[in-house]
């Protein structure tokens, strides 16, 4: 496998041409200069003369009836335009979701979680838009919350949604879960028999947030119909439109949207903030409007990542071979539904982790609380489960006597293993591989705080850091390690797709390639890879990108580590496509001069039809002269199927990604605090399609991981429901001064059903970073430590 | 009220600005210079560092009236800069139609802009501009830094995308090219 | 509201005395924050920064007179050999952008208990000018701080510098976050030794309602010094004694739980921050001591 692991990909259907800026490249970004000088646009920096500022009022209370609203005195105020509330929205469909349209685009007469939205401003000036936020009168009736599963199914609890029609509403056995998913296969009860020891384990993982730094935000332009033109941060420009057009009364074509630059996602902008808002108000005021998140706001105005509770138990036998997994994984939906459905699905069909074991039953599931709604993050649903399955595998290997990587490599799976859906995996796994390589790396030098010849030591380099708690003493050195898989694409049966139309003209005697989709360029350089796909496949340097908007079918998210395979896979169709009509008119018109135009292998290079050979046989300027050749395609992975109601079977996913850690830390064992020292990875991604970009989305991923084990966590208030730190003060992301070095290890085993044999690489590594590092700190401590983030009062008794 | 301020080296005013609003408010929203950029306004994500009277400061945290008079440097800025080519004084109009660096322009980015690309060091892009402006600085002050000079001195910069490898890449790489260059 | 901008200090306070609700404005790192966020709304803003005296510093007999405005990036640079524990408390706070406005003064006007430069400031030892168009006064930082974000200011008065004693033995500053930077307080602590009064002076800070000194934890080391002849001596504390003064610190903490950590947490932490900080400072003390000896 090591041998096999520097070998690129499946060529047989990729005509290499040599393109400088192929793909394989570390090509530039396209937006690279302009986001250096400033002068790139995203979605805060849009500005329309004569426009108005939005705002939202937010309930300050996380379940209550409101009695009354009175926006009067909010009205009467100078220089304000307008004040919406729900008696104000123009159409019956008043609900929006990404699967299941539960969430009120203003409440009611009942708001369900903490920030929930109330009413609309639209002011010329942002203060104005505050103060007269500050003037709606609501006046509410607070109503008991329900914050977690007992509370939440405890008889006599408030249901959140008594009128659900979701499809899984009657199949759940409690109107409060949202959708509950078992896998069950084999029998595990038996093969517990056999098991020579048997571990188990309570774990729990707090609410992470993406806190991506470009805020929610937008701009709404009315048209002079009565339509609206929105730019806007998004991850899924097509997904926005369906649920936006039909709470405006517009049909799709009326609402166009255009992608403004987007300041990062991570599942954040999978769901609607302030499309709907501002659109409201610009129809309602006939003025452009503007509305940008406050940061306080925008812990309020995305989902996060599911909190979850989890129960394991892992069964071996003393060679080390696990017997079965039985496990229940709860997550906290919180009080809309969101994508919690999905997550689930992937909770329950990635629970077991990337080992091979006959003898599973499991059940993950999904609760309706008050608590902030949950949904997509970075990893969807297979975060929570490494944390914790990662957990269990060392201290099975511990009560075993085994060393933690040896007994994740007796169990390791691989191509060809049965997952515990019943899928059989048809592409390379190579667990074991990666975590071989993630040991095999020199560990770090110890105590690197101390330098030859310094007075005394460095403390940026310990725990605490410039807070300058310890030199040294307390501090004990930790490594762990952990592996995990994650899904790639949308799962269980979504008719996952996407659309690309690439045009080659010649300009200005040259061949030149427009690429447009959708898709949401999130800073996760897929515009990129486009530009190298086009280049690589039409042999043309010069490739220009069209903005990504409705003008075009949908691209699908830029979420699931999808958008290289699946927007990559339709932009390289239609490139393919392309190619073929540029050879088809090259023969019509030069066919006759030279053999070669009859048989197989022609490619395009360097704006010259070639030879597998080499030979040149017409310039493509010839071939086109001024007529462009434009394709638009429509491009799918391979379905997948639903997973079973009740055994969980079934082909659920396209294709499975890996990743694993190993984490190096230093613990001020006496004060609780951590400094990671190093946070190796290895990766399959497939095929690197540019090896700087993908070394850039695994050391992102794996940052993430660690800010969740050491820090990250939205805390909420478990009496009243609210939201107790919703800002960057009190929610902490790791500072450069938390981040120690990443060495990333890429392995590219081509995947033969994917687009060039690409694996998707975004999330994988943000599931194995954080129980590597809470592994590091449990072995620096020797603390069982079974809840992430790990925090100071954990690691000293104090809490 | 009225401020008046020197931004990027041209004299720049805006009128009925609000006594409440910060300086980052009036560069994005006023002075059509949105470079700086509005991720927490608390002053905990440096996305909109800014130099005032040439030190690295949160723009979000300066109020606009405590800007008057004073001279600013946004990253909109930084390339004309390394340039050597300080914009002359224009009135508000030619101001707001003045871009960093005209499309048609070959003037060069300054050294870290130019290593924050090669070392692949943007991704989303949004914290790159107080990067930059705080990176600069550093070199300026110190030419040869260590790594842990790069993190201490960008330890007030957050980026959500990168993991900040590639950041200290980029900055180790313009370090190496200003030292040879110099 | 109304932008003040006096360009002297007795414009300054001419116009504090007019309005005496008038939010005073330096660095902006405090205030601005509450304004951008909607958390004040004064019908006035007192923008300090005209006012070119507030940003000097200089040396007063034993004393360093720091104007109110000047920057934690100065006390940083240019103060560590005199105030190493306001030097040391100043690079903990948050990041270097905000070093570079955020002041000592703006930390005592907002006299947060989480503030960076209490614990150090009262290890040290130092007063706070105030000045009111009625005339200036010292007022002893053991006085200053009256509760949480409340300080002892009259409602004209302005800071106009803090004056801290200028070290005469090692001093240490130590700070519990949950960053590596960054970061607020969980818990701080600083302790000063006196060597020239033979005694030591403590500061406790996120870890009661005001920046706290541990009085009975000073009192005790300050005897147990004595008794062993350790200023004479250069040599440690007994370990012993160490632990006891270490439980004394935590006593005299009054903390809170919240988002940023457990009331027993602090306790512990402050404990082993005073623990080390001792060690630190006396292992400092001693080697200046059989230094001097050497030399002698």
């Amino acid at each position: 496998m090591a041998t096999r692991a520097t070998k690129t990909t499946d060529t047989t259907w990729l005509r290499p041409t040599g393109t400088p800026g192929g793909i394989g490249e570390s090509a530039p970004r396209p937006d690279g200069t302009l986001k250096v000088t400033g002068e790139f646009a995203y979605s805060s920096d849009m500005w329309h003369e004569d426009m108005l500022w939005g705002r939202l009022l937010r309930a300050p209370l996380a379940h209550a009836e409101i009695v009354s609203l009175d926006t009067t005195e909010a009205l009467a105020l100078s220089g304000v335009h307008a004040v919406l509330t729900y008696e104000d929205l123009p159409a019956p469909v008043r609900h929006y979701g990404l699967e299941i349209q539960d969430t009120p685009v203003l409440a009611r007469d009942r708001v369900r979680h903490h920030g929930e939205p109330v009413a609309l401003v639209a002011a010329d000036h942002p203060e104005i838009a505050r103060r007269a936020a500050a003037l709606i009168r609501v006046e509410y009736r607070e109503l008991p919350v329900v914050t977690d599963e007992s509370s939440a199914t405890a008889p006599g609890a408030p249901v959140l949604h008594p009128d659900r029609e979701d499809p899984h509403a009657p199949h759940v056995p409690h109107p409060n879960i949202l959708h509950r998913q078992p896998v069950l296969r084999g029998d595990a009860e038996a093969a517990a028999a056999r098991a020579d020891v048997i571990v188990r384990g309570d774990y729990e993982f707090g609410m992470q947030d993406q806190a991506f730094l470009g805020p929610e935000s937008g701009l709404a332009v009315p048209d002079e119909d009565g339509g609206v033109d929105l730019y806007v941060a998004t991850q899924w420009l097509h997904s926005d439109l369906r649920q936006i057009a039909p709470v405006l009364g517009l049909p799709e074509e009326r609402v166009r949207m255009t992608l403004a630059g987007v300041g990062g996602a991570f599942g954040g902008r999978e769901d609607l903030s302030m499309q709907i808002h501002a659109c409201l108000l610009a129809l309602r005021t006939g003025r452009p409007v503007k509305m940008v998140y406050d940061r306080f706001e925008s812990f309020f105005g995305h989902v996060h990542r599911h909190p979850a509770r989890l129960h394991y138990e892992h069964g071996a036998t003393r060679d080390g071979r696990l017997t079965h997994v039985r496990c229940r994984i709860v997550l906290d939906g919180g009080a809309y539904a969101s994508t919690s459905a999905a997550v689930v699905g992937n909770a329950a069909s990635l629970a077991l982790g990337p080992y091979a074991v006959e003898d599973v039953a499991l059940e993950a599931l999904a609760l309706y609380t008050n608590n902030p709604p949950c949904g997509a993050m970075r990893g969807f649903g297979a975060v929570q489960a490494c944390f914790a399955y990662e957990a269990q595998m060392d201290k099975v290997a511990a009560e075993l006597g085994l060393d933690p990587v040896e007994f994740r490599r007796i169990n390791a799976m691989e191509q060809g293993t049965v997952m515990p859906t019943g899928q059989r995996v048809d592409s390379p796994a190579p667990v074991a591989e990666l975590l071989r390589r993630v040991k095999a790396r020199p560990l770090p030098p110890a105590e690197p705080w101390r330098s030859e010849g310094a007075d005394g030591p460095d403390i940026r380099l310990l725990p605490g850091g410039l807070s300058n708690t310890t030199h040294g003493e307390g501090v004990v050195r930790g490594v762990g390690y952990a592996v995990g898989i994650k899904n790639v694409g949308f799962s269980e049966g979504f008719d996952d797709y996407s659309t690309a139309r690439v045009r080659l003209e010649v300009l200005g005697g040259e061949p030149v390639a427009t690429v447009h989709t959708a898709m949401a360029e999130v800073g996760q350089g897929g515009v990129t890879v486009h530009t190298q796909i086009a280049r690589t496949e039409l042999g043309v340097q010069r490739v220009a990108l069209r903005p990504a908007d409705t003008a075009i079918g949908s691209a699908g998210s830029t979420s699931a580590s999808r958008q290289t395979y699946v927007t990559g896979g339709a932009v390289r169709e239609a490139c393919v496509q392309v190619r073929a009509e540029v050879l088809a008119r090259g023969r019509r018109r030069f066919g006759d001069r030279h053999p070669a135009w009859s048989g197989p292998g022609l490619g395009l290079d360097g704006g010259k039809v070639v030879t597998a050979e080499g030979e040149v046989l017409a310039a493509v300027a010839d071939i086109l002269g001024e007529e462009a050749v434009e394709q638009e395609v429509e491009w799918r992975h391979r379905p997948t199927r639903p997973f079973d109601r009740h055994s969980g079977q079934g082909d659920g996913h396209v294709q499975y990604s890996f990743a694993a850690h190993r984490a190096v830390v230093d613990v001020d064992t006496e004060l609780g605090l951590v400094r990671v020292v190093e946070l190796a990875c290895a990766q399959d991604v497939g095929k690197a399609m540019n090896p700087q970009a993908v070394v850039g989305q695994i050391q992102g991923g794996t940052v993430q991981g660690l800010g969740m084990a050491l820090m990250e966590e939205i805390l909420v208030d478990p009496a009243t429901a609210q939201v107790r730190n919703p800002s960057f003060t009190d929610y902490l992301i790791p500072t450069i001064l938390d981040t120690p070095e990443l060495p990333v290890d890429v392995l590219e085993l081509a995947d033969p059903h994917a687009p060039y044999g690409l694996r998707g690489a975004g999330e994988a590594p943000t599931l194995s970073a954080t129980p590597a590092v809470l592994a590091a700190v449990r072995a620096a401590t020797g603390l069982a430590l079974t809840r992430t983030p790990v925090r100071p009062e954990h690691l000293t008794g104090s809490g | 009220m009225r401020v008046n301020l020197v931004v990027n080296g041209r004299r720049q005013e805006a009128d009925d600005v609000w006594e409440g609003e910060s300086l980052l408010f009036l560069l994005r929203e006023r002075l059509g210079l949105p470079g700086a950029k509005n991720a927490c306004e608390q002053g905990e994500c440096g996305s909109c560092t800014v130099r005032l009277d040439g030190v690295p400061v949160c723009a979000c945290l300066v109020a606009a009236g405590q800007a008057e008079g004073r001279e600013v440097l946004t990253v909109e800025g930084l390339a004309a800069r390394h340039a050597g080519t300080p914009g002359a004084p224009t009135g508000a109009e030619e101001a707001a139609r003045w871009r960093a660096r005209p499309a048609d322009s070959a003037a060069p980015l300054a050294p870290v802009q130019q290593a924050f690309l090669d070392a692949g060091a943007v991704q989303c892009g949004f914290c790159t501009p107080g990067l930059l402006v705080a990176a600069d600085e550093l070199l300026e002050r110190e030419p040869s830094p260590s790594d842990a000079d790069i993190r201490e001195a960008l330890s007030g910069n957050l980026c959500r995308c990168t993991g900040y490898e590639k950041i200290m890449d980029a900055v180790r790489l313009a370090a190496a090219r200003q030292s040879e260059a110099g | 509201m109304e932008f003040l901008r006096p360009t002297s200090w007795s414009e300054a306070l001419a116009a504090k005395a007019a309005h005496p609700e008038a939010v005073p404005l330096a660095g902006g790192t405090d205030v601005m924050v509450q304004l951008n966020f909607d958390h004040l709304r004064p019908a006035h803003l007192l923008d300090l920064g005209r006012v070119a005296e507030l940003g000097t510093h200089e040396r007063d007999g034993a004393q360093v007179r720091i104007g109110a405005s000047v920057p934690y990036t100065t006390l940083i640079e240019e103060l560590r050999e005199e105030l190493p524990a306001l030097a040391l408390a100043a690079h903990t706070v948050a990041s270097p952008q905000i070093r570079n406005r955020g002041s000592v003064g703006g930390n005592l006007g907002t006299a947060s208990p989480a503030g960076d430069a209490h614990p150090a400031l009262l290890a040290a030892g130092a007063e706070v000018e105030a000045e009111s168009v009625r005339g200036r006064r010292r007022i002893p930082i053991d006085d200053f701080y009256t509760g949480v974000k409340r300080n002892a200011l009259a409602p004209d008065e302005l800071i106009r510098a803090v004056r801290v004693d200028r070290a005469t033995g090692p001093q240490q500053f130590a700070k519990v976050g949950t960053r590596n930077a960054m970061v607020i307080a969980v818990c701080a602590f600083s302790l000063a030794l006196h060597p020239d009064r033979r005694s030591v002076r403590t500061g406790i800070g996120s870890a009661a309602p005001t920046p706290v000194r541990a009085g009975a934890a000073e009192d005790f080391l300050t005897a147990v010094l004595d008794e062993h002849r350790c200023w004479e001596t250069g040599r440690p504390p007994p370990p012993s004694a160490a632990a006891r003064f270490a439980q004394l610190c935590a006593e005299a903490c009054r903390p809170i739980d919240d988002v940023r950590g457990t009331a027993d947490y602090r306790r512990h932490a402050v404990a082993v921050l005073a623990r080390r900080t001792l060690h630190w400072t006396w292992t400092s003390y001693g080697e200046r001591a059989r230094s001097t000896e050497g030399a002698a």
